[in-house]
């Protein structure tokens, strides 16, 4: 038996344990460093290693041996300094010399407890199988007795509707002649009770006429600066350049108060959620709003991290993000799990929607957002009732965070493809599925599969579809993937400058750069749409609800869905 | 594909010259069926026109369970149709029904000071709860139940069925008849699925697949009317879309073809009714549809019109002289139905349009969406 103090490093993990193991090429290294300053979580360090020589001099052999100092690129096995395989070394190194590579044996999360705080990080689910949404196939294939459209030339209107419309019942049109006029409307509904038909007789919601796909909820704060200003001005460029009325939402964390006032405000859904973040400057500048916002989106709830609240590190809290948000600098901005308003759907719920409508003069559509759940059918029903619930947006739990726990991450929330179906199917029975639309968020474009995605989503019954960590990752190089890679947004050291408000590493992402890439994103999942959309014979509208477009080649999920089983 | 032969006029005709314009069409259908709708009766119930007349097909069992049901729910017969079958003519390709009728009832007295809604609203149940009962066994088919109407639908080549019915010996005739000759696609031969589709005096036949059925099919029957039921065939969605905006909702006809292709944004600011366009195209926004489509269909009132979807487009022409026009699928089948109109005038309706004659088949109206 060997004697107890050789194994002083009993204690000490191995590199195995770990996700990733750096490579480092001794022979291609030239020491020059790059690598080492630019880890953002300080894995590899420069080390001396004594080598050990052979060599031979003279006419005859005569092996010699020597040792030397020489310096290393070594991974460190402190599991608070864990390589996240972000591959920021590889992205720097100018000799190809190093490079992290995932371990699939890695007993990462068993250690990753140091202090007794569980694995916090952000991205999205750590689960690289494919989604339900991603094995949908379009299978209705137009043949023969019915032409296929033509996705270069005939006219596509790809567009979708946000706001409550009223059922064709209740339009305040009146018969004039061969004519119908639209009678007399109401500028705001009455607000003597809640429940179902109370709005004042010709009020007509606010609805607004957008793109399908949105850019979801990621705030100033969560997002640098520029990540935020490139999504923004790429947005604008879609809505007045292509003419594609691309919205995104604010996230909890307000809006720069010029660009409220500013006639691009039009853009932005406005998010409220359990911290008020922003809201004081967005009451405040109400006054001198020029254009209303596109909607208000009211967060109760998360995909990625679902019943679980929001926290800004007081890192993060920097001058502009304070101004921003109406808070003191270098404090934790904590969003509680839980709302004021989320005791009683039927009453707080209404309020709150009755509130932000009320901010805006009846303007602007309201509706909540809340996580993928088993519950979420309750929940639509007693939006279906309320006349002033402009849609429902659901995140599934493939959604994503700037922090969360790893276990909310990955062990919580519902697969949105059911739920949406569900709750579509729900609205049908009531005959109301075009009366309040349904938003589909979480794991949209997770394999890049943008447009199939949101193609499959509408087809089962959504209207529009929310990204977030897809347009990191399109439009800013975001590392992140569901093998754990980076996954840093949590720390405020993001290597791409895309979650963290240190100017050293933001100042890496160019706005422009990424407002261009966020145009090359909508533009070409406009193409993939109609090269979806063109087969199947439809263009006019959105074909919301054309499930028996939808074919999967696995039995289950086709009954679940109620969809084709193909093979 | 499938050819339609609709003819509306001023005189009394027999649908037998439907027959014969689809005959001339024949290359565009495989004779796998024939349906009929008459409306605005002549012949024998040209005096009967108070009363609602049952149409369908059943078997001798299927007789005995509707005349039970019928007298049970009050209804008296006053009149009753069968044709002269022409033992001759080759038989229909499921082979001879045992009976094939069309019934004039009187309403059961409790219907006497009731209002037309009412008498409206038995009729449709009276047909829902027929059809219920003879549905498994296929005993007994019921194709309409509805004053001044007949329609009269089966399996096999038009003109062999327009024979063996002897639609030619002057026991029917109508004002407008719409009549289709089936080319069978993607659904089982079933008398159901058979057009033109009837409901409460609004009527359509249709040539073409529609891409959007399953949305639209989901959109009306969640607006709770009995009626919007079946969907055996892809193309009933087009007889209840006129029947939910025209008698449901109030809209004039010719909001019909905006419900069904509406306008662009850009496009609705050229019309003087835009504020209610928008209204009405983001609330029947299911009702849209994509094509390939022509519609034929007739109003109560007798107007008859057709129209086609906005892109695809299926054939159809629309052609006559002042007291008789017809909407055919092809120009050979105006040929037969009205050789004696000036062929320059022929109408076509496109992306845009709609043709309408109002009853009398007085004149043609071309209606544009965009110029209205």
């Amino acid at each position: 038996m060997e004697p107890a103090d050789i194994l002083d490093q009993n204690h000490e993990l191995s590199l195995r344990e770990f996700p990733y193991i750096v490579r480092w090429r001794d022979d291609r290294c030239t020491r020059c460093g790059r690598c080492t300053a630019v880890c953002p979580v300080n894995a590899i360090e420069a080390a001396p290693h004594v080598h050990r020589r052979v060599f031979s001099e003279g006419g005859s052999p005569n092996p010699q041996a020597s040792r030397e100092i020489v310096h290393v690129v070594r991974q460190v096995t402190d599991i608070e300094r864990y390589c996240t395989g972000c591959g920021t070394c590889t992205l720097v190194c100018p000799n190809e010399a190093i490079e992290p590579e995932y371990n699939p044996r890695n007993k990462f999360l068993t250690y990753k407890n140091v202090g007794g705080v569980p694995f916090r990080r952000g991205g999205r689910r750590n689960d690289p199988t494919p989604s339900t949404v991603d094995q949908l196939k379009f299978t209705r294939i137009s043949m023969l007795t019915d032409p296929a459209l033509d996705a270069g030339r005939h006219e596509f209107r790809i567009r979708t509707l946000l706001g409550r419309n009223l059922p064709p019942e209740a339009l305040p049109l009146k018969r004039r002649g061969d004519r119908l006029v639209v009678g007399k409307t109401a500028v705001r509904p009455a607000f003597s009770a809640l429940g179902a038909n109370q709005s004042e007789p010709g009020f007509i919601p606010p609805v607004r006429e957008i793109y399908p796909i949105r850019i979801g909820s990621m705030s100033i704060g969560a997002l640098s600066p520029h990540m935020w200003e490139g999504l923004a001005m790429g947005v604008a460029y879609l809505n007045e350049v292509e003419g594609m009325p691309v919205v995104m939402c604010t996230g909890e964390g307000g809006m720069p108060p010029r660009l409220l006032k500013s006639r691009f405000a039009k853009y932005f859904i406005l998010q409220i959620a359990s911290g008020y973040f922003g809201w004081d400057e967005i009451i405040h500048a109400i006054p001198e709003m020029t254009e209303d916002p596109a909607a208000i989106e009211i967060k109760y709830g998360q995909g990625a991290k679902p019943g679980d609240g929001g926290l800004l590190m007081a890192y993060k809290v920097l001058k502009l993000i304070a101004q921003i948000r109406g808070v003191p600098e270098f404090v934790d901005l904590a969003s509680p799990p839980t709302h004021q308003t989320k005791y009683s759907i039927e009453e707080a719920v209404a309020k709150m929607i009755q509130s932000m409508s009320m901010a805006w003069g009846f303007r602007v559509p309201v509706y909540p957002k809340i996580s993928g759940t088993k519950t979420a059918m309750a929940v639509l029903n007693n939006l279906a009732r309320n006349p002033y619930a402009g849609a429902l947006c659901i995140d599934g739990e493939d959604g994503g965070t700037g922090a969360a726990y790893n276990v909310s991450m990955d062990k919580m929330g519902h697969p949105i493809a059911s739920n949406i179906r569900d709750c579509y199917l729900d609205l049908v029975a009531q005959g109301k599925q075009n009366e309040l639309p349904l938003i589909a968020a979480g794991g949209m474009g997770k394999t890049g599969n943008l447009a199939a995605n949101a193609a499959a989503m509408i087809m089962l019954g959504a209207s529009a579809v929310d990204m977030g960590k897809h347009i990191m990752q399109a439009a800013a190089w975001c590392f992140g993937d569901e093998y754990n890679r980076c996954n840093l947004c949590n720390t405020g050291r993001c290597p791409r400058g895309i979650t963290t408000q240190d100017p050293r590493l933001y100042r890496r992402l160019d706005p422009d750069v990424v407002a261009q890439r966020v145009v090359d994103v909508f533009k070409s999942a406009d193409v993939e749409l109609r090269k979806i959309f063109a087969p199947l014979g439809r263009s006019t509208e959105l074909p919301i609800g054309m499930s028996d477009a939808l074919g999967v080649a696995d039995e289950s999920i086709a009954e679940r869905l109620k969809i084709s089983y193909v093979c | 594909m499938c050819r339609l032969s609709a003819i509306t006029s001023a005189e009394y005709f027999s649908p037998m010259e439907n027959v014969m314009a689809l005959n001339t069409m024949k290359e565009g259908h495989d004779g796998s069926g024939l349906g009929l709708v008459l409306r605005d009766l002549g012949g024998d119930f040209e005096s009967l026109k108070q009363y609602p007349v049952l149409s369908g097909i059943c078997s001798r069992d299927g007789l005995n369970m509707l005349d039970a049901f019928m007298m049970t729910a009050g209804f008296r017969e006053v009149h009753f149709w069968e044709p002269d079958i022409d033992a001759s003519a080759p038989l229909p390709e499921l082979g001879q029904r045992d009976h094939y009728f069309a019934r004039a009832y009187e309403y059961p007295p409790a219907m006497k000071n009731r209002s037309q809604a009412d008498r409206e609203e038995l009729l449709l149940d009276t047909r829902l709860a027929l059809r219920e009962l003879g549905e498994e066994n296929e005993s007994i088919f019921v194709f309409s139940f509805y004053p001044d109407t007949i329609t009269l639908k089966e399996v096999g080549d038009p003109l062999e069925l327009g024979r063996f019915f002897r639609l030619d010996d002057g026991s029917l005739e109508a004002k407008i008849v719409l009549a289709q000759g089936r080319q069978n696609t993607n659904y089982d031969i079933y008398l159901y699925a058979c057009h033109p589709f009837f409901l409460q005096g609004y009527c359509t036949m249709t040539n073409g697949e529609n891409t959007a059925f399953v949305p639209i099919m989901e959109f009306l029957t969640g607006r709770g009317f009995p009626g919007y039921m079946g969907y055996n065939s892809d193309s009933e969605v087009f007889a209840h879309i006129l029947h939910y905006t025209q008698r449901q909702l109030g809209y004039p006809l010719t909001y019909y073809k905006d419900v069904m292709t509406p306008l662009s944004e850009a496009e609705i600011d050229g019309r003087k009714d835009a504020a209610a366009l928008r209204l009405i195209r983001r609330s029947l926004r299911p009702l849209c549809i994509d094509g390939p489509n022509c519609i034929i269909g007739f109003t109560p009132d007798g107007s008859v019109f057709m129209t086609q979807d906005a892109k695809k487009l299926r054939p159809g022409v629309v052609g006559g002289v002042p007291g008789k026009y017809a909407l055919m699928s092809e120009e050979c089948g105006l040929d037969e139905a009205v050789p004696e109109r000036d062929k320059t005038q022929d109408f076509s309706p496109m992306k845009y349009d709609m043709a309408i004659i109002k009853p009398g088949a007085g004149e043609l109206k071309r209606w544009n969406q965009l110029t209205y």
